[in-house]
């Protein structure tokens, strides 16, 4: 092997998040002298998640089939489609374990300086599920920030004809958070969605 | 090394790397000015950088014509109109015209005063939207293009002012109109600066300030077209006050 194919891969490694050059040549060294139990065990594992990945026709989360094994589990079709803005979290909300349902990943929001639009954004598939699958409730999921929040009630304009009940996750103090050291507009947040005891 | 402090509102927020942010914001005596913000990508720092926070800022750089370095301390959030529809919207029209329209590093500090005091009445529905259209006046004179809404183009007279000039952006009145009113953009009074609006008058007026952000402005800046926020804020006024 040459020195050439190493410094690519130290260059392509390098290039993920988190690694810089100098995290990747370790990263690959390390490759190098677990050869066995790491480093072929994991290039067999990039190369079938290379040639299957795709995303699912249904809801745009990452698979290895055309439905994802969310949307091809009947035992989620409970009604509630939970909107995120991209795959990060759609997992995020999957490691927490508390939703039962179904989600619809968005691929971003609108964003005004970027000039992305609704249709640059899968809101027409979500619309067409709330006909196609039997929606009770759509979540939405989203960031607390300006585009995310202006994404959100665009979301919920569009689908207020399909008679769906819409709702958004709360925004307020988070757990082992205390006051003192919070910022004003989650405290103001946090005041709006207080909850009577 | 280079430095200056000011108050500013944050009008734009972009990932640099993996730690980092670009943060523009509209300054006083700086106008609208961007920075690099170490750790400004990080979970501590996001909830300040948001659209619309009035904040503390000090710039850092060793040449004049250098990005440079801000810090960045809270002053007042504005997370507060996050979960209204319309103020949202008019939040992300102001941010988004601001980086749209100003150039870089020329003092503004009218439209700065303006913007903080429409920035701050956005949690009250009854008196925002007029101040939009207003400060939507404002954008368009500052930058230049400027209406004049003092006398009919065609006769002098201040009286019975009813229309606008697509063309000249100059008032028209009503009897000059004449046949040619129908071709004209309507001139409501609160854009005169009388009373209270109507529903029907602060449409009119976003008609006629869109029709020369988008004929005069947009065209002076290379053509772009204008931040489709502006178009999402009037769709919704048009469904909520039309």
């Amino acid at each position: 092997m040459s020195a050439d194919r190493l410094e690519e891969l130290i260059a392509l490694m390098a290039r993920l998040p988190g690694l810089g050059p100098r995290s990747a040549r370790r990263a690959v060294l390390h490759l190098i002298k677990k050869r066995g139990q790491l480093m072929a065990p994991l290039a067999q594992a990039l190369a079938e998640v290379a040639a299957s990945a795709r995303d699912c026709v249904v809801c745009g989360n990452v698979g290895t089939q055309d439905r994802c094994e969310i949307c091809a589990d009947p035992r989620r079709a409970t009604g509630e489609i939970c909107v995120v803005e991209d795959v990060a979290d759609l997992w995020a909300m999957e490691r927490a374990g508390v939703f039962k349902g179904r989600y619809h990943v968005l691929g971003g929001t609108l964003s005004a300086l970027d000039a992305v639009g609704p249709e640059d954004l899968r809101i027409p598939q979500l619309i067409a599920r709330l006909g196609e699958e039997e929606v009770t409730e759509v979540i939405l999921a989203l960031g607390a920030t300006l585009d995310g929040q202006t994404t959100g009630h665009y979301i919920a304009d569009e689908i207020a004809a399909a008679g769906v009940a819409v709702s958004s996750l709360a925004q307020g103090v988070p757990v082992g958070g205390e006051l003192d050291y919070l910022d004003d507009g989650t405290i103001t947040a946090a005041l709006k969605a207080r909850k009577r005891l | 090394m280079l430095e200056w402090r000011d108050e500013g509102v944050i009008l734009a927020v972009r990932r640099h790397g993996e730690s980092a942010a670009i943060v523009e914001a509209l300054t006083p005596s700086r106008g609208r000015h961007a920075g690099v913000v170490r750790g400004g990508g990080g979970r501590r720092m996001a909830p300040i950088l948001q659209p619309g926070s009035q904040v503390a800022l000090a710039w850092r750089a060793r040449l004049e014509d250098h990005l440079g370095a801000f810090t960045v301390e809270p002053v007042r959030s504005r997370a507060g109109v996050l979960d209204d529809p319309l103020a949202a919207a008019g939040l992300a029209a102001v941010t988004a015209l601001l980086v749209f329209a100003l150039p870089e590093r020329e003092a503004q500090p009218d439209l700065y005063a303006r913007t903080v005091a429409l920035l701050d009445l956005l949690e009250d529905e009854s008196a925002w939207p007029l101040a939009y259209l207003r400060w939507e006046m404002a954008l368009l004179n500052d930058t230049g293009f400027g209406l004049d809404l003092t006398a009919c183009a065609v006769t002098g007279s201040a009286e019975d002012l009813a229309h606008v000039s697509p063309r000249t952006g100059r008032a028209v009145g009503r009897a000059a109109a004449g046949e040619w009113a129908d071709r004209l953009l309507p001139l409501p009074p609160c854009l005169l600066g009388q009373g209270p609006a109507s529903a029907a008058e602060l449409l009119d007026g976003l008609t006629v300030t869109g029709h020369f952000l988008d004929r005069w402005l947009a065209p002076a800046l290379g053509d772009r077209p204008l931040p489709p926020a502006r178009a999402r804020l009037v769709a919704r006024m048009r469904r909520r006050f039309g």
